[in-house]
């Protein structure tokens, strides 16, 4: 402990030299004087000197864990919270209940502004557990996952522009033709792996926001589409208030049919396939897994509810424009997947909820967004690389019941 | 074994007979770029044999273990499957999960598991070319999803309880000791109802207790499953112990085949394993 201290003090003195020129030092060019400001060496200095102490902290807690683990201790007695959480029918059962009425209320307390940043937060907890399938479960790693979303969010404003489409006819032609370019995009990468399958996505990426901005005729270029309808119901009229409340159902709803779906196909032949095929590929090909076509379906699967989520996204913003669709898309929802744990559903929940609303009620910061941003994600690979809830894997019962039984018995 | 003795002498009889060959391998030749691998290897398996394929380091022997399940595109030759129900086809160039749908199936030589999926799950992959519920069965999950699946839980778990992996079924496969990541990968290939089991050394590594175990493991697949193997194996106790018939590859010839008695008095074989001095 006293050596920590020291070399927390020898890290914080660094750091105030380090600093000095720019924290303490002021050159005031108009009045040609030089200002020194000793008090931003004194919160340099206790900064650096409390970080370095908490740094050295959790490190040291690491390593007693690992080494723990490498001599084949339970890691500990008592499992996680969040696996408590899930697994535990007593503390599972009343979150659940407690979380769904906060849901359930949540637009009727809260004003418009927030509700509406919630509605963004769900649309990207669709885009997670979209990309989820295809980076966590059958390990394509996509970096150009935004294109469906525009492709998505673009087949409503084109349609609607130009025939008068309605928002519940685009919803699933949304969808389907994400799934469509889906499988178009795939073909090219099927013998991709790894990085350079990343670069190739990434590109996509790029081509789809370029198409929109350039062909003018259909997309309106950089302009984008306006007046794009919110999503109605049985053509009543309603105010923008009612229209945003009924978004965010609608949103609630969809994110619980993909929970729902996504949850289905992971416990399904076609995701355990996915998962082999993120595993080993050569040793899932050799077990009779049809490689072509497990990866279009997972690529395509994905593509689906970015298609679906583009369709809202753009009846709840009302206008679209490329600047809507960059990198920076892609790389928001490729962080929800790996910061909630790969393959978890739940995880990714939480983790989309995280970085789509922290930002928003931590304004303040806003500058130091991608910063902070960035320093989030170092720190997750550092102490929690399975991601904040790790996936848990199934166990299959039956057939071992039964077999515990007859032993019993005999 | 009387019905492997009655087989024995007869195999160049059955080689004209394709009803008796289950694989039949003629002049497989391998090029990679102006090297050749394989040349010119013949090779056969018959119903309820264990065949052996052995050879020094670098002979060729896993080459052609993945020219016939798939993985390489033979140069030249024909690598022909006569499986018990179904027709006659060639095979070359077919994809490896075609190859492992028509029935036969392999394991690797360094390990191939799914290491971050249970015991069980990885067998139950096995299962996938046998089963058919799609993306919208598998949402929907009807009555024909759900007794697939129960099916395939069942079957995973009589195979792990065949190679006596049954305790660990819920453990990820990484987790396994060595020789237990083997059984799981013949495990895990016999789930795919072959009628031909490719085994590429499945004993190395392996401690002398572990190897017997395998011995008589791969003896009882052949028995009790009616399933035959092509094995490839270096340590000559197991392959003389079990095999019926043995070929001979070096620096990718064919050197020598028949019975292990043949095998263990052929110069040839002593020449290519001890070097050409050995007997000086």
């Amino acid at each position: 402990m006293v050596d920590n201290i020291k070399r927390s003090l020898l890290v914080s003195i660094w750091f105030v030299f380090l600093t000095f020129p720019l924290m303490v030092v002021k050159v005031n060019t108009l009045k040609n004087i030089v200002e020194w400001r000793w008090i931003n060496m004194l919160w340099v200095a206790i900064g650096a000197f409390v970080l370095s102490i908490v740094w050295r902290w959790a490190m040291e807690r690491r390593q007693l864990k690992n080494k723990k683990a490498e001599q084949g201790e339970e890691e500990s007695v008592l499992p996680g919270f969040g696996q408590r959480l899930l697994e535990d029918p007593k503390i599972f059962k009343p979150v659940l209940i407690a979380l769904a009425l906060v849901t359930l209320v949540f637009p009727l307390v809260v004003d418009i502004y927030q509700t509406n940043i919630m509605v963004l937060a769900l649309i990207f907890v669709v885009l997670g557990l979209g990309l989820n399938v295809t980076v966590g479960l059958a390990g394509l790693l996509d970096l150009g996952y935004v294109a469906f979303f525009a492709v998505g969010a673009y087949t409503y404003g084109v349609l609607n522009s130009f025939f008068g489409f309605g928002f519940w006819i685009s919803l699933p032609l949304g969808g389907l033709m994400g799934a469509l370019f889906g499988i178009v995009l795939g073909f090219p990468i099927l013998r991709l792996r790894g990085d350079y399958l990343a670069i190739v996505t990434l590109g996509f990426g790029s081509i789809a926001k370029i198409v929109i901005e350039n062909w003018e005729e259909v997309f309106n270029g950089a302009k984008g589409i306006a007046n794009i309808p919110r999503p109605g119901f049985f053509g009543a009229e309603m105010s923008i208030h009612t229209a945003t409340t009924y978004t965010y159902y609608l949103m609630i709803l969809m994110v619980l049919f993909a929970i729902f779906i996504t949850n289905r196909l992971k416990d399904s032949r076609i995701g355990r396939a996915w998962m082999a095929l993120r595993e080993d590929e050569i040793a899932c090909v050799a077990m009779g897994v049809d490689m072509a076509r497990t990866k279009l379906g997972a690529y395509a699967f994905g593509a689906f509810w970015a298609g679906l989520a583009g369709v809202i996204f753009a009846s709840r913003n009302t206008y679209i424009n490329p600047n809507s669709f960059t990198f920076m898309e892609s790389a928001l929802v490729l962080s929800i997947v790996v910061m909630g744990g790969m393959g978890s559903i739940i995880g990714v929940i939480v983790a989309a909820l995280v970085l789509i609303l922290m930002p928003e009620y931590l304004r303040a910061f806003a500058e130091y967004r991608m910063l902070m941003f960035g320093a989030v994600m170092v720190l997750m690979m550092i102490f929690r690389p399975e991601g904040l809830i790790a996936n848990v894997r199934r166990k299959y019962a039956g057939r071992k019941v039964v077999t515990e039984d007859a032993n019993a018995r005999g | 074994m009387p019905e492997v003795s009655k087989t024995m002498p007869e195999v160049s009889k059955t080689m004209a007979e394709p009803d008796n060959v289950l694989l039949d391998v003629k002049d497989l030749t391998m090029d990679f770029g102006g090297l050749r691998a394989i040349d010119a290897v013949s090779l056969n398996v018959c119903p309820g044999e264990i065949v052996a394929l052995i050879g020094p380091n670098g002979a060729g022997k896993t080459t052609f273990f993945n020219c016939v399940t798939g993985i390489y595109k033979p140069t030249n030759g024909a690598v022909m499957v006569h499986p018990p129900e179904g027709k006659s086809q060639k095979i070359n160039g077919f994809k490896s999960n075609r190859v492992t749908t028509i029935g036969m199936a392999r394991t690797f030589q360094n390990i191939r598991l799914f290491q971050n999926m249970t015991v069980l799950e990885n067998v139950m992959i096995g299962r996938h070319c046998r089963t058919t519920t799609s993306i919208i069965g598998a949402i929907l999950r009807g009555s024909k999803t759900r007794r697939q699946e129960r099916e395939t839980i069942e079957i995973s778990y009589d195979l792990l309880e065949k190679v006596g992996l049954v305790d660990f079924a819920d453990e990820f496969a990484k987790n396994l000791p060595y020789g237990a990541q083997r059984r799981l990968e013949i495990a895990r290939a016999m789930a795919t109802d072959p009628f031909l089991l490719l085994l590429d050394e499945p004993a190395a590594g392996m401690n002398p207790q572990e190897t017997k175990a395998l011995d008589e493991l791969i003896v009882r697949i052949r028995d009790k499953e009616k399933i035959s193997i092509l094995l490839i194996e270096h340590d000559m106790k197991l392959v003389m112990n079990i095999s019926d018939r043995i070929y001979v590859m070096e620096y990718g010839k064919e050197i020598a085949q028949g019975s292990p008695m043949d095998i263990r008095n052929n110069p040839k074989v002593i020449e290519a394993y001890l070097g050409e001095d050995a007997d000086a």
